[in-house]
């Protein structure tokens, strides 16, 4: 295989690396934070994908698009991951706070519930059809990689991808309120004894796990269409991740879904059949030798 | 032969000696007390020998056999059974369960998949009987979560008995206890042990027990051996007082009236 | 896990064995007055009954959650249909017998990779694992006819080694009488043998792992080689449903090993209420209706199912079994 070949399967595993750790830092961050697995949380993955394609694909008229421009359809393409975050800040206080004094199993029925809901409502909304962003896509052009020609507008997610990190961390490692919320991840009583408002901290960390997972379908609107299913699919990918990079690790969302999408990328490549089952396996392994994954605590 | 025999055990959590180089011997049918300030390590010794800690060096002997890497459940078939400070028993099952569900496992029954637990007359004679040793026949019926705090600490030390054990340890049997009742179940397990011949070591924190029940005193400190006897023996040193208490002198452990 | 009270939730023994048997005598008579359409739709309903109940040997007896079930279900279907297809064997007994030791495998192999693990990696591990089936049905497609599944023909089959067969005219009335009878019966065994084992001294020592796993390890049960035989029984049982199902629904797909199939078992399961015996097969053959209706009512019955598990756990965690045993134990 040639070296641009290569490159290009590179970018493409990078890209969809970017998307997954969106997706994976989100629901990282909300067991992190809250011991709570998000059952739901690859159903608002792609219920964002579908609001940022509804708002920059069907929403407006041709003509209007030509108005915005690029730059104005870049910027009102996260309108998914705000409608997300949004819903996120719904969601919790109704739907999970009721449980969190119960056995973690109710969690996972729960947002099982919700994974139901949020599929038939994406159908209710949007119909069988996929949408797509993908004008944003088709004016970022294309950059020249050796004799082939790739989309820029990966690069530019892989960009938003390595940024979402970067911010993502420095909001954790280096604010005010990501202290706040490490020490109620930590110690619920202890933070709530000190006079963290814990209830208050659960509703944003939800709300900011959602606004990734919104993101993460957001950012990969404009080169894959949302369809039917892409939810309940991400969430297995998602966790696959955060086995391999370790429950509620930030670092650990980063290196997983490096790991996870460039094992895909190979697989689909050179052994096509059982890429997923070997992606499963190593899931399994990771969940044997060291179940707290790479990074994560147990 | 002793019964048990810990030799330079030693268990440390980084540089904290939780269990430092002991050297302990139990003889059959003693009553041994474990004693020290908090943080001394008792638990964590009773924790090493029962298996729920794995040592970092140093053996331990039972009836003459090395059982320094065997398993929790190997320990508990070769004798050794224990309860638990904070009480640890079988929360939705009643107490009747609870006891029958020992006797079973002892009895190798709990591999059975066909019988009816219910219908094993010799387990439900026996559970009962262990019942009414521990005082708790009235309570056969009730769930464990449903039992009062010292009925369930009664239950915690039933449930070792129930396997009718070589060396029975009890953390701290009484703790959590309101004082009126301390006496009467310090009475009733120190009836059962010693009607049996049971060697049993317990870890107790109120010196007027452990005069009264005891044929021998450990004391520990920071993990090792202060010293041991025969409680006059204990009574009469004057480091063990100032450890334990704070003053020394002849009177020091005199009940302050 | 613990309940929300610590009433011993589920009726008494004997209103259970009187229940039962109205029930089964109800059931036995029930063909002769209502239209086989809704004969096939109970024999659904039993099936996943049995599934229900082996789940539930895990989740309520043991306190693993297990969101990977659909692997034994689906390994017990594909068994079926490979047998059937590739092998020409058209007994359903032998079908049983050899989807079972199918079944067994893929349990004692995932079993004992699991069970090292318990709470929140129990559950992933078992997804993973039955995603890994999945995969392979979904991609090998030249074995397994990939999303277009296996057909099994159930007028090829023969029950009852031979004595009943589909193969003359008016044959599909005969099939959906005596497939019914057949499966009535193998949930009546399954039922009273499953009573059995949790009534069992087995059955007590998985509780007490379920309440106290410390304990239990002091106590000298040995946890992991429990949880392990918890897991294949309760695979087994899963497998027995799937193979069971094929003969019905007459063909088979890689959905039945999807992990959303997976939540639909441990829905029905908390529907009934997990914390008693008779509870999952109620809440089998409640959700069985519940989804026959919303997929026949209205487009979007994913939505209205997974409104009534939110309602459901918000509300009624106890199930509907639970629920009512608690309400008549409080006269």
């Amino acid at each position: 295989m040639s070296s641009t070949i290569l490159i290009i399967q590179l970018l493409n595993a990078l890209f969809y690396a970017a998307v997954l750790f969106l997706i994976a830092a989100g629901l990282s961050l909300i067991y992190g934070v809250m011991r709570i697995v998000n059952l739901a949380h690859g159903s608002l993955y792609a219920l964002g994908a579908y609001i940022s394609a509804w708002a920059v694909g069907g929403a407006a008229s041709a003509a209007a698009l030509d108005q915005l421009g690029l730059a104005g359809m870049l910027l009102l393409l996260p309108v998914g991951a705000i409608a997300i975050a949004l819903l996120g800040a719904l969601i919790e206080p109704t739907l999970l706070r009721p449980f969190y004094r119960r056995p973690e199993e109710y969690h996972l029925l729960v947002t099982f519930g919700l994974l139901m809901i949020l599929e038939d409502l994406m159908k209710f909304l949007f119909g069988g059809t996929p949408l797509n962003a993908g004008t944003i896509m088709d004016r970022m052009g294309s950059i020249g990689i050796g004799r082939l020609l790739y989309p820029t507008y990966n690069l530019f997610v892989i960009a938003i991808g390595l940024f979402a990190a970067l911010g993502l961390w420095w909001f954790i490692y280096r604010t005010r309120f990501g202290v706040i919320l490490r020490a109620t991840s930590q110690d619920r009583r202890m933070a709530s004894a000190l006079g963290i408002n814990v209830s208050r901290v659960y509703v944003e960390a939800f709300a900011i796990g959602c606004f990734m997972a919104g993101l993460g379908g957001a950012v990969v609107v404009p080169a894959q269409a949302a369809i039917l299913g892409m939810g309940v699919e991400a969430l297995v990918l998602a966790f696959v991740v955060v086995v391999i990079g370790g429950l509620g690790s930030l670092e650990g969302a980063f290196i997983g879904a490096l790991i996870v999408s460039l094992v895909r990328t190979a697989g689909i490549q050179f052994f096509p059949e059982i890429e997923l089952a070997v992606l499963y396996l190593i899931a399994t392994a990771v969940l044997l030798v060291r179940p707290t994954g790479l990074f994560g605590r147990a | 032969m002793a019964l048990l025999e810990t030799i330079k055990l030693k268990r440390y959590f980084g540089d904290t000696r939780a269990v430092d180089n002991v050297d302990l011997t139990i003889a059959e049918r003693e009553f041994v007390s474990l004693v020290g300030p908090n943080g001394a390590g008792k638990t964590s010794l009773i924790n090493v020998i029962s298996a729920l800690l794995r040592p970092d060096s140093g053996r331990i002997m039972f009836m003459g056999r090395d059982i320094t890497h065997a398993s929790v459940t190997e320990r508990v078939r070769a004798g050794i059974a224990r309860s638990f400070q904070l009480v640890n028993v079988f929360d939705d099952l009643s107490s009747f369960d609870n006891v029958a569900l020992a006797i079973f496992s002892r009895e190798g029954k709990t591999a059975h998949l066909g019988a009816l637990a219910h219908r094993d007359h010799a387990v439900g004679l026996e559970a009962d009987k262990v019942l009414e040793q521990f005082g708790l026949a009235g309570k056969r019926a009730v769930i464990a979560r449903d039992l009062a705090q010292g009925e369930r600490k009664l239950l915690d030390v039933a449930l070792a008995y129930a396997l009718r054990p070589r060396l029975l340890f009890l953390d701290e049997p009484t703790s959590g206890v309101s004082t009126r009742d301390k006496g009467q179940i310090m009475d009733t397990i120190a009836s059962v042990v010693r009607g049996e011949g049971i060697t049993a070591v317990i870890v107790e924190h109120d010196m007027d027990v452990v005069f009264k029940y005891s044929d021998r005193i450990v004391v520990m400190a920071q993990g090792a051996i202060l010293a041991q006897g025969t409680p006059d023996e204990i009574r009469a040193n004057d480091q063990v007082a100032m450890v334990l208490l704070g003053t020394s002198g002849k009177d020091a452990f005199a009940r302050k009236e | 896990m613990t309940a929300a009270t610590s009433l011993r939730t589920g009726p008494s023994t004997a209103l259970l064995l009187t229940a039962g048997t109205l029930m089964l005598v109800g059931l036995a008579l029930l063909p002769r007055f209502i239209v086989p359409y809704q004969t096939v739709l109970i024999t659904y309903g039993l099936v996943m009954a049995i599934a229900a109940l082996g789940f539930n040997l895990l989740l309520g007896y043991t306190g693993l959650l297990s969101f990977g079930h659909s692997a034994y279900f689906g390994a017990g279907a594909y068994a079926v249909a490979f047998i059937a297809r590739d092998l020409g064997v058209h007994s359903m007994e032998l079908c049983i017998l050899g989807g079972l030791l199918g079944t067994l495998l893929v349990a004692a192999l995932f079993g004992f990779v699991c069970v090292r693990h318990t709470r929140i990696f129990f559950g992933i591990l078992t997804l993973a694992l039955s995603q890994v089936l999945w995969s392979l049905a979904f991609k090998f497609f030249w074995v397994t006819g990939g999303t277009d599944g296996i057909r099994v023909d159930s007028a090829k089959l023969s029950l009852l080694g031979g004595l009943i067969d589909f193969k003359a005219a008016g044959s599909y009335q005969r099939f959906v009488i005596s497939y019914y009878y057949y499966v009535l019966a193998l949930f009546a065994l399954a039922t009273v043998v499953m009573w059995i084992i949790v009534h069992s001294p087995f059955g007590k020592a998985l509780q007490a792992i379920r309440d106290n796993e410390t304990r239990a390890r002091f106590v000298g049960v040995r946890v992991t080689r429990y949880r392990w035989v918890a897991f294949m029984i309760s695979g087994a049982f899963a497998g027995l449903a799937g193979i069971l199902w094929v003969p019905l629904n007459g063909l088979t797909t890689p959905d039945i090993l999807y992990w959303p199939f997976s939540g639909e078992l441990v829905f029905m399961t908390v529907l009934g209420g997990f914390r008693t015996f008779s509870g999952p097969i109620v809440g089998a053959m409640v959700f069985n209706y519940l989804k026959t209706y919303a997929v026949a009512s209205t487009e979007y019955w994913q939505m209205l199912l997974g409104t009534v598990l939110v309602l459901l756990i918000l509300v009624l965690p106890a199930g509907i079994i639970g629920t009512l045993a608690r309400l008549t134990a409080r006269r």
